[in-house]
C-alpha cells in the first residue's frame, strides 16, 4: 500500500518543480534525497521530506508545460535490453541523466565490459567502480570476475581467505565451469547497487540504478539466469540467493524493464518477440518500449510529390535536395508504418525518441534525448 | 574496392563478422544470394535466434538442415538463378547433441552425458557454446563438400571476436589439467562426496551446494572419453578458419562506434592470422552528386522554383542535415580504410526502403558485386541521401 502523502509544489527551479511531501509515519521512505538545490539544508529537506518531481506534481508540472519524469524512473531498478545496435546505452544514460536531473542519485550499470557509457561522457575508463559522471549521475562497469571475488569475500567476510581461495585453481576452474555463475554474480552486483543498505563497506546509497542490459540473443538468457540457476542449483546458500535475485527481477513494483528499438521491420518484430518471451520465460512485465530514431515528418504527400516532380526537370544542388526531401518523406512515412505495427503488436507502451542529426553521439544528444522521455 | 565476387574467388568459406545490428545477417544473405546467382552451389548458416535470416529468403522454417530456396522466388524478383541458394539455421543444442554423440565411446557414455544437468544447460544457454557450434556446423559441412562456398553469419555476440575464441575455450573447459585430476577414481566426484577435500572445494561447495558441485564431477565424468576427441577436432576447426581457402568479411555501420568495433576486430583477426578480404559499410549516407552551380543560395533558388518559401526552407535544413550526416560518414569510412591499410570499402548505401526480402537484396547486391566506379554512379543516380 503507498504511503498517505501531501505533495506540495512549493518552488520552480531549473524547470523542475521542487515539492515539499508531507508523509505520515513513513516519512523514511523520501529521506535525505533531492530538495539539496533549493538551499535547504540536507537535515532540513531531510526533516520535511523534500523531494523533487514528486508524483502529486506531476499534474501541476503539466500545467506549467514541464513534462514530468516518466513513471519507470519511480523504480529502484531500471533494465534497458533490446538488440544490439540500437541505441540502448544512450537511451540507458539518458533516463539516467532525466533521473539525475530530477534529484535521484542515479547509477548507470555497464554488464559488457566495453565501456560504452564512460565514452558517452568522454570519460577515462570507469572500470568496476562507482565514478561520478554528473550532478547526481554515476556510472560502473560491472565485470563478473570482479562480482566473483566481492561476492566471496561477502559470504566468507575474511580477505585472507578469500584470497587464498582464488589463487586455488581448482576454484577458479570450477566457477568458470559452472555455466550461469557469472551472470549471476553480476546481477547480484547490480542486486547490491540497489540497497538502500549497501553491503559493500561506504557504498553511496542510490534511488535509481539503472542498467544497460546485454544484447538481446544473449539479453533473455541474463534476465533469466536466476531463475535457471535455482533449478540447477537446488540447495545451498546459493540457490536462495538465485531465487532472491529472480523476485528482484520480476518485482514489478520495484524493477521496470524497458525495450529500445528501431522503426525497422525486423527490430519491431524482434521486439514484440522479445516482449513475449520475457513475459512467458522470465515473468517480467515490459513497462516501456522506447522507439528509437524516428524522423521529423518534414513534408506532406502533396510537398513529396511536388519536390519529386521538381528534382527531375533540375540539375545540381536543387535536384539533389528536393532529392533528399523526397528520401526523406519516404522514411519517415515507412517508419510511422513500423511504429503503428509495433503499437498493434505489444502490449507495452510505446514511447519515441527523434532521430538525432548528430555527427555523433555523445554527451549532449543524451541529453537531448534525455528531454524527449516520457 | 575490388566487388565481393572477385574478393570471394576460389574461396570456400566467407565469414562475415562484426557488431550487432550492423546488417550482418542481411548482408551474409545478399552475399550468400549473389554468389548463387552467378552459379556456385552456396550455403548460408546463421545461428541468430530471431530467425532473420529466414524472413529475408522468405523460408517459413530454417532447421539444422539445410534447405533449398526456391529459386523461383528470384525470377520473381528479375534475378536470374544460375547456381542454387541453401539456407541453413543453426540449432545449437541439437549441433551440440550430435557432436557428443559422435565422439562418445558408447551409447552409455552418450547419454550420461545428455542427461546431465550441467550439459543441458551448457549446450543450451552458455554464451560461447552458440559459436563454438556455427564452427563445428561449419567445419562439418565444409568435410561432407557439397557445397562450392558457405558463407556463416556469426551471431550477434557482444564481443563480435568470441567466436574466434570458441573453439579454444570449450576445448580448455573440458581438458585443462585440473579436470585430469577430477577424472581420476579419486579425482573430484570422490572429493566431492569423501571428507578429504581441500579449502578450495569445500568453499566452493559451501556456496554452490553440494548438488550442483556433484553435478559438475559427474559432467566432466562424463565427459572424460571425449576429451581427446573433441581436441583434435577444435584443432581442425581453427585450422580451417586460418585457411587461405577462407575468407573474413567485416561488416559494420558508419558510425563511429560500430567503425571502432571494425578497426578493433580486422587487428584482432590480424594478430590471430586469419584471413581477412575486406569491409563493407551498410547504410551509408552518400554525399550528394557532385555539385554544379552555386549551393550558396539554394533557399532562394528553391523558393523561386516552388513559390513557397517555408517549404523551400524545410527542403534547404533538411538537405543541410543529410548532407552532414554523409560527411560524417565520409570521414568515419576514410578514418577506417587508413587504420585497414586497405585502398577501398565496399559502401553500400542507406536504401530509401528497409531490406527485408529478396528484392532488398537483390538491390544490395547492386552495390556489392559493383566496381569502386560503378558503385559511386549507381548513388549517384538514386539521388543525394
Amino acid at each position: 500500500m503507498r504511503p498517505r502523502s501531501l505533495v506540495v509544489p512549493i518552488a520552480l527551479r531549473n524547470g523542475v518543480l521542487h515539492s515539499l511531501q508531507l508523509l505520515d509515519n513513513r516519512m523514511r521512505l523520501f529521506n535525505g534525497r533531492g530538495g539539496l538545490g533549493l538551499g535547504l539544508t540536507a537535515k532540513e529537506s531531510h526533516c520535511a521530506g523534500i523531494r523533487r518531481g514528486a508524483r502529486f506534481s506531476c499534474r501541476a508540472s503539466k500545467l506549467l508545460g514541464i513534462t514530468p519524469i516518466p513513471d519507470i524512473l519511480d523504480k529502484r531498478l531500471v533494465f534497458v535490453t533490446g538488440k544490439g545496435g540500437v541505441g540502448k546505452t544512450t537511451v540507458a544514460v539518458a533516463l539516467g541523466l532525466r533521473a539525475a536531473e530530477a534529484g535521484k542519485r542515479t547509477i548507470v550499470c555497464e554488464v559488457s565490459s566495453q565501456e560504452n557509457t564512460s565514452r558517452i561522457f568522454d570519460h577515462t575508463e570507469v572500470g568496476f567502480h562507482e565514478v561520478k559522471m554528473a550532478e547526481n549521475l554515476w556510472s560502473i562497469s560491472i565485470d563478473p570476475d570482479e562480482s566473483m571475488r566481492e561476492y566471496v569475500l561477502l559470504q566468507l567476510k575474511v580477505r585472507a581467505m578469500r584470497d587464498l581461495l582464488f589463487r586455488s585453481r581448482i576454484f577458479s576452474y570450477l566457477a568458470a565451469a559452472t555455466p550461469g555463475l557469472k551472470e549471476l554474480v553480476t546481477i547480484g552486483k547490480i542486486w547490491e547497487l540497489a540497497q538502500l543498505d549497501r553491503k559493500v563497506k561506504s557504498g553511496r546509497k542510490y534511488d535509481l540504478v539503472i542498467v544497460d542490459a546485454p544484447a538481446t540473443g544473449h539479453g533473455i538468457g541474463f534476465l533469466q539466469t536466476p531463475r535457471t540457476f535455482a533449478a540447477i542449483a537446488r540447495v545451498g546458500p546459493i540457490h536462495s540467493q538465485a531465487q532472491q535475485l529472480d523476485r528482484l527481477i520480476t518485482d514489478q513494483a520495484h524493477t521496470g524493464t524497458a525495450i529500445v528499438a528501431l522503426p525497422e521491420e525486423m527490430p519491431v518484430n524482434e521486439t514484440a518477440a522479445l516482449e513475449s518471451e520475457l513475459r512467458s520465460e522470465v515473468g517480467v512485465a515490459v513497462d516501456r518500449i522506447y522507439l528509437n530514431g524516428l524522423y521529423p515528418e518534414r513534408f506532406s504527400k502533396e510537398e513529396a510529390q511536388r519536390l519529386g516532380e521538381l528534382a527531375e526537370g533540375e540539375n545540381g544542388v536543387a535536384r539533389a535536395a528536393a532529392r533528399a526531401a523526397a528520401s526523406e518523406y519516404g522514411r519517415a512515412r515507412s517508419q510511422r508504418a513500423q511504429l503503428a505495427r509495433l503499437r498493434r503488436r505489444v502490449e507495452a507502451p510505446v514511447k519515441t525518441l527523434p532521430f538525432l542529426f548528430e555527427p555523433e553521439l555523445g554527451v549532449k544528444a543524451a541529453g537531448q534525448l534525455a528531454r524527449k522521455l516520457s | 574496392m575490388p566487388p565481393v565476387d572477385e574478393i570471394l574467388e576460389g574461396k570456400d568459406i566467407c565469414i562475415c563478422a562484426g557488431s550487432g545490428g550492423v546488417g550482418k545477417t542481411t548482408t551474409s544473405a545478399a552475399i550468400a544470394a549473389g554468389m548463387a546467382a552467378r552459379g556456385l552451389r552456396v550455403c548460408v548458416l546463421t545461428i541468430d535466434p530471431a530467425k532473420r535470416l529466414a524472413d529475408s529468403l522468405g523460408l517459413r522454417e530454417l532447421g539444422n538442415e539445410a534447405t533449398q530456396v526456391d529459386p523461383e522466388l528470384f525470377e520473381q524478383h528479375g534475378v536470374e538463378m544460375k547456381g542454387e541458394l541453401w539456407a541453413m539455421m543453426l540449432d545449437a543444442k541439437a549441433t551440440f547433441d550430435e557432436l557428443v554423440a559422435r565422439q562418445a565411446p558408447d551409447e552409455e557414455s552418450r547419454d550420461r552425458v545428455l542427461n546431465n544437468r550441467i550439459y543441458q544447460q551448457i549446450s543450451n544457454a552458455l554464451a560461447g557454446s552458440q559459436e563454438y557450434m556455427a564452427m563445428e556446423k561449419l567445419f562439418e559441412l565444409h568435410t561432407e563438400g557439397r557445397f562450392d562456398l558457405l558463407v556463416l553469419d556469426t551471431p550477434p555476440t557482444r564481443n563480435a571476436l568470441d567466436f574466434l575464441e570458441a573453439p579454444r575455450r570449450l576445448t580448455q573447459f573440458i581438458e585443462g589439467r585440473s579436470l585430469r585430476v577430477f577424472m581420476k577414481p579419486t579425482g573430484l566426484a570422490a572429493k566431492v562426496a569423501g571428507r578429504g577435500a581441500s579449502v578450495a572445494l569445500s568453499v566452493f561447495k559451501r556456496i554452490v551446494g553440494f548438488d550442483l558441485l556433484a553435478d559438475l564431477a559427474e559432467f566432466f565424468n562424463a565427459f572424460s572419453g571425449m576429451v581427446d576427441g573433441f581436441q583434435a577436432r577444435a584443432k581442425r576447426v581453427n585450422s580451417l578458419l586460418a585457411d587461405p581457402h577462407t575468407c573474413f568479411l567485416v561488416v559494420c555501420g558508419p558510425q563511429g562506434e560500430p567503425i571502432n568495433e571494425a578497426v578493433y576486430f580486422h587487428r584482432k583477426l590480424v594478430e590471430a592470422k586469419m584471413p581477412f578480404g575486406g569491409v563493407i559499410v551498410n547504410k551509408v549516407h552518400y554525399p550528394a552528386e557532385r555539385l554544379r552551380g552555386d549551393s550558396a543560395d539554394l533557399e532562394g533558388t528553391l523558393t523561386a522554383k516552388l513559390g513557397d518559401d517555408d517549404l523551400a526552407q524545410r527542403v534547404t535544413e533538411n538537405f543541410a542535415d543529410y548532407q552532414a550526416l554523409a560527411e560524417r560518414d565520409a570521414r568515419n569510412i576514410e578514418h577506417l580504410a587508413k587504420e585497414l591499410r586497405t585502398t577501398g570499402v565496399i559502401r553500400v548505401p542507406y536504401l530509401d526502403e528497409d531490406v527485408h526480402d529478396l528484392g532488398g537484396l537483390a538491390e544490395i547486391n547492386r552495390y556489392l558485386f559493383a566496381t569502386s566506379e560503378e558503385r559511386v554512379e549507381l548513388a549517384a543516380g538514386r539521388g543525394a541521401a
